[in-house]
């Protein structure tokens, strides 16, 4: 399956990501059992598995939002889990994180939201406030607007916008963020379905534009096949399932998307 | 399983027996609090009758003498600035000390439990014994009123202000620790400009409160309008003393119309 992606680019080819052993246990309770997981540069992974299934833990414990119990990540060249704060704040900067929730700032405006993006970059006021900002950093924000197809809610307050809006903001504040890699937890799970397919299908598209690894994970089977390489299914914290998004069959994954408490 | 009968459910929880004594003691409390400081019917009637007897207080103010007014104006005047400096100071000072005194963006423990300990002697010692320990140190005059009506709204304010920080949502902080963002960015970024309504109401409310607050700091010799009550009762001049009364009444009826309105245009 790796063969596979390498086909795609050459470029590419070394692993951005892998994890080794990797356990999380909250109290007594084991989430992720030995998590073993290579992702190639550039590729768009798609995570699935049933609610509490542990897919959210994942993308949270490779940045560290969730501290691993045990085991490896090498995260961009990084030991993840060795890393100093100083360091892991440098790691963080470079790895973009779109949550269910956008997680915007609702009093401020749609630009000031993304010039928080820069946050790791320009230390100081100039991210606090877009009419503090520097030019160019006015004038990149604009762009990453403008990439998500918002430049024209630029000085509205976020909480004017509309969910799918909002949640495109989020996504021009990582773009603006300049980032290596993109994780998404749900991006598409507060909206309605066109909403949150045209958001799986901008965050594909823009990750495959700039060359991007992605990680997302979703609930909607149809998201999970169209707009990844990669399929890892998830169940009961461990890896049960990887196949090319491309040769998955409906049916296989179907199980994935059945909610435990049904 | 048989059908048990549902047990009848009492009308009253019979107190235990701790709970009776304390009961007890509360009530007994009470009653011996009436009989020592509470006033007589007696005295009441007697006091009525003072009121508004022919020659009574009440006929002695009316009509208000307004010979002193330009002086009555001036006082006015000097109490609403001090009200303002007093909270101006105030509220500046309480932002650094309510992030200090804030669950989550406090740099450490030790510094957070500081910081509240600070805020609450400041918000537990009444401001008319700040006004005495600050006229024992910078002398009589508004200075000690000012000082007083800082420290007073540090205590208020910064607990409400670290309240309010702490109440915000955390999704944007998460999002923007996510990303590698410092403590001053997250505070600057995330927490003050959702908290920023909050921190307005406070303020208007601290200065409506100082406003009120700085009559009485007259009284002991810290500035403002207070004096003139105290000199006005002091001399039996009851006409001045309801000109003085009337013009605070005004002061206090348009600040606090003022800030309902802020809080109306702003928030
Ligand atoms: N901070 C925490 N403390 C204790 N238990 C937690 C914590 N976070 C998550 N869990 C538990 O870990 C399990 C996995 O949660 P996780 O959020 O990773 O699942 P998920 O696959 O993302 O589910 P969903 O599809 O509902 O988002 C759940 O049973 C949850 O109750
Ligand atoms: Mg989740």
């Amino acid at each position: 399956m790796q063969m596979r992606l390498i086909e795609d680019g050459a470029a590419i080819a070394a692993p951005v990501l892998r994890l080794t052993e990797l356990c999380k246990n909250f109290g007594e309770r084991q989430i992720l059992k030995n998590i073993k997981l290579e992702v190639i540069g550039g590729s768009a992974v798609a995570l699935i598995g049933a609610n509490g299934a542990g897919k959210s833990t994942l993308l949270r414990s490779l940045v560290r939002l969730v501290e691993p119990t045990s085991g490896k990540i090498e995260l961009l060249g990084k030991d993840v889990t060795a890393l100093a704060e100083r360091d892991l704040v440098r790691l963080r900067s470079r790895v973009g994180v779109v949550f269910q929730k956008h997680n915007l700032v609702s009093r401020l405006s749609a630009l000031t939201n993304v010039l928080h993006g820069v946050q790791s970059r320009s230390n100081g006021p100039q991210s606090w406030l877009q009419c503090l900002a520097s030019r160019s950093d006015r004038d990149e924000a604009m762009r990453c607007l403008a990439a998500v197809g918002m430049q024209n809610v630029a000085l509205q307050r976020v909480d004017s916008l509309s969910g799918g809006q909002s949640q495109r903001v989020a996504i021009a504040r990582m773009l603006m963020q300049r980032p290596e890699m993109v994780l998404a937890d749900e991006p598409d799970a507060s909206l309605d379905p066109q909403s949150g397919e045209e958001i799986m299908n901008l965050l594909y598209k823009l990750t495959k534009e700039k060359k991007l690894t992605l990680i997302v994970s979703s609930h909607r089977l149809e998201h999970t096949q169209h707009f990844s390489d990669r399929i890892i299914g998830l169940a009961d914290g461990r890896i049960t399932l990887d196949q090319p998004s491309a040769t998955s069959s409906s049916k296989n994954l179907r199980s994935f998307f059945i909610d435990r408490a049904a | 399983m048989t059908r048990a009968a549902t047990p009848a459910v009492r009308r009253f929880e019979s107190p235990g027996i701790f709970a009776f004594m304390v009961w007890a003691l509360v009530i007994a409390f009470i009653a011996w609090s009436f009989a020592e400081t509470g006033p007589s019917l007696e005295r009441l009637m007697r006091g009525a009758n003072r009121l508004i007897a022919p020659d009574g207080m009440l006929a002695r103010m009316f009509p208000p003498e307004i010979s002193r007014l330009p002086q009555v104006l001036r006082s006015l005047l000097e109490t609403f600035q001090m009200a303002t400096a007093g909270t101006m100071l105030g509220i500046v000072l309480s932002f650094p000390l309510a992030i200090l005194a804030a669950e989550g963006l406090s740099p450490n423990r030790i510094l957070r439990g500081l910081s509240r300990g600070l805020i609450a002697v400041f918000r537990t010692v009444p401001d008319l014994v700040w006004a005495i320990i600050f006229i024992i140190t910078v002398g009589l005059g508004p200075a000690a009123g000012v000082l007083a009506i800082m420290v007073d709204t540090m205590g208020f304010a910064g607990r409400f202000f670290a309240e309010a920080m702490e109440e915000t949502d955390k999704g944007p902080r998460e999002a923007l620790s996510a990303i590698g963002a410092t403590r001053p960015g997250l505070i600057f970024s995330a927490v003050v400009p959702q908290a920023l309504p909050a921190f307005t109401a406070t303020t208007l409310f601290c200065l409506e409160k100082a406003v009120r607050g700085s009559v009485v700091l007259g009284l002991v010799g810290a500035g403002g309008i207070g004096i003139e009550l105290k000199t006005a009762f002091d001399l039996f001049d009851y006409d001045q003393a309801l000109t003085v009364i009337i013009a605070i009444f005004i002061l206090v009826i348009a600040v606090e119309q003022l800030s309902g309105w802020i809080r109306r245009e702003i928030i």
